[in-house]
């Protein structure tokens, strides 16, 4: 699980990543830096994929491979695995989305 | 949905912790089963149910704890297929609280609960009268206490 989260978290601008169970909200592995609380995301992104998957149901629009959440200070990204977990990365505004997405989708593929 | 108290102090941290971990039941209560507030519950006999069960388990668990020389557990969380339950205790000033909570696994999940529940515990020692002493409820006061416990929980 860490050499999955040194794929994303080795990109320039990542502050952390995380693997979720997003069914029961909890952290399966970290690799954070100081001052994310880890189980805090952890729990509230479970809460969101649950959310994001009825709506995406509602929508008629398959299940959503990838969300990128901007705020002033920081990017939450995320893949959701096929295993049911979920790869998140906490990022820097500026970060290569790109490249953090790419290393994501590797990472979700290494934990199906 | 509504949330009632027999300790007002509680009521506040009650209905933000259902509001943010949007859980379906909560209960809170002493070790020995004495209902402090509840939320969600729509019959006393539910509530009285629910209490005398918690207590149990955390007696219970508790014993087993004692008995494996460990300390008493954290927190038990039981997931089923739609529902979880969440009991735990935490201490405060005047003895320990039971916290029984019940949560759709739709719109809630372990680790809301959880994240929320400390704050709940915070909450709780932050609102709780300071320098009160706790109310010793005898056997022959059980039924009065109980009956009236269960009218302001009501609304009666």
């Amino acid at each position: 699980m860490n050499h999955t989260l040194d794929l994303v978290t080795r990109v320039r601008g990542v502050r952390g990543a995380m693997i979720v169970s997003a069914d029961d909200g909890l952290v399966v592995a970290e690799q954070l830096m100081e001052g994310i609380q880890g189980s805090a995301v952890a729990a509230l992104e479970a809460g969101l994929a649950g959310r994001l998957r009825r709506a995406m149901e509602a929508a008629g629009i398959g299940a959503s491979v990838f969300w990128h959440l901007q705020a002033d200070q920081g990017t939450l990204l995320v893949v959701p695995a096929a295993s049911g977990m979920l790869v998140v990365a906490v990022a820097e505004p500026d970060v290569n989305i790109g490249l953090v997405r790419l290393e994501l989708l590797r990472a979700g593929e290494a934990i199906a | 949905m509504t949330a009632r108290a027999v300790e007002s102090w509680t009521l506040q941290p009650l209905t933000d912790f259902v509001r943010e971990a949007s859980v379906r039941l909560v209960l809170l209560m002493t070790p020995a089963g004495q209902v402090l507030a509840q939320s969600g519950f729509s019959r006393a006999v539910d509530v009285m149910s629910a209490a005398a069960l918690g207590a149990a388990i955390v007696a219970s668990t508790g014993e087993l704890a004692k008995q494996l020389r460990q300390p008493p557990f954290a927190a038990l969380n039981h997931q089923g297929h739609r529902h979880g339950i969440f009991l735990s205790t935490f201490p405060m000033s005047h003895g320990t609280i039971v916290v029984l909570a019940v949560y759709d696994l739709d719109v809630s999940s372990l680790g809301l609960v959880q994240l929320f529940y400390e704050q709940l515990a915070a909450d709780l020692k932050a609102a709780s009268p300071k320098g009160s002493v706790p109310k010793q409820v005898l056997a022959a006061d059980f039924e009065r206490e109980l009956s009236e416990s269960l009218n302001t929980l009501f609304g009666r």
